[in-house]
């Protein structure tokens, strides 16, 4: 149970954290100039964006429901289950950001998943 | 409106530095951390020294600052690039983390994870023939 909710807790926290920083970086708008004058009036806009602290509060209860299973979870167990969170990502980009995702893109992304919990997995 | 040429080229411009910084800020926490030391007592005392001996080692302060780079890399692609792409493609720090362990610091990848490097190399190759922005048309 308590395992259970750690893994919802850290899916839920990448995918909502990263979808919060994109809404957040949508908002400001697109980077037009790369001088550092520019670049910094960005970043100082950002920071005051709510969906940017939002997005950075959800990134970091994802670390610690992560530390939080790895005390008595084994790493080989953990760690592949955030390779779920690429699936969802796909889904929230669709549905809460509006993205259009081709078959070529889904495809794409449902290899990455595969890959990482490969990667990730014991052994 | 930047030309969608133009934008696909500043993606990739920001992307590249992306997944260099953030395995290799992790690789600096890693080093800085062994450093320190393995964390065995967990009174506020011990974790004060921790925190101290941790926030005075520079290979932690280079770490922090390369994902700190990772984090403005990051926001700066989503000002305009889809999550939907950007998310898939930053995995290949995965294939990047395994080539940094196996050729700098000598350890064992296992054939399963190099399997596991080909076939987000493939999803990551699949992605990149979408175009980066889904308002732009290419």
């Amino acid at each position: 149970m308590r395992t259970a909710l750690c893994l919802v807790l850290i899916v839920f926290g990448t995918t909502g954290g990263e979808v919060s920083v994109t809404h957040a970086m949508k908002q400001v708008g697109e980077v037009q100039s790369f001088a550092i004058k520019s670049l910094l009036g960005f970043l100082r806009r950002a920071l005051r964006q709510p969906w940017f602290w939002l997005g950075i509060g959800l990134l970091a209860l994802n670390f610690f429901a992560l530390l939080t299973l790895l005390s008595w979870e084994n790493v080989s167990f953990a760690i592949p289950a955030t390779a779920l969170s690429y699936v969802t990502g796909a889904l929230a980009a669709r549905l809460l950001l509006g993205e259009h995702l081709t078959p070529l893109r889904w495809a794409g992304i449902l290899l990455v998943s595969a890959g990482v919990a490969l990667v990730t997995l014991g052994g | 409106m930047t030309s969608a040429r133009t934008l696909q080229l500043r993606t990739y411009a920001l992307l590249v530095p992306a997944i260099l910084f953030a395995p290799t800020g992790n690789v600096l926490l890693g080093k800085g951390m062994r450093q320190i030391g393995e964390v065995r007592h967990y009174s506020p005392a011990a974790l004060g020294g921790l925190f101290l001996r941790a926030f005075t080692n520079p290979w932690i302060w280079l770490g922090i600052g390369c994902l700190l780079m990772f984090l403005v890399s990051f926001m700066i692609v989503l000002s305009w690039a889809d999550y939907s792409f950007v998310m898939p493609v930053l995995a290949i720090t995965y294939g990047v983390a395994a080539l940094m362990g196996h050729w700098v610091l000598g350890e064992m990848v296992t054939p399963q994870r190099w399997l596991g490097v080909a076939l987000i190399s493939a999803g990551v190759a699949l992605v990149t023939r979408t175009p980066s922005s889904s308002k732009v048309q290419e």
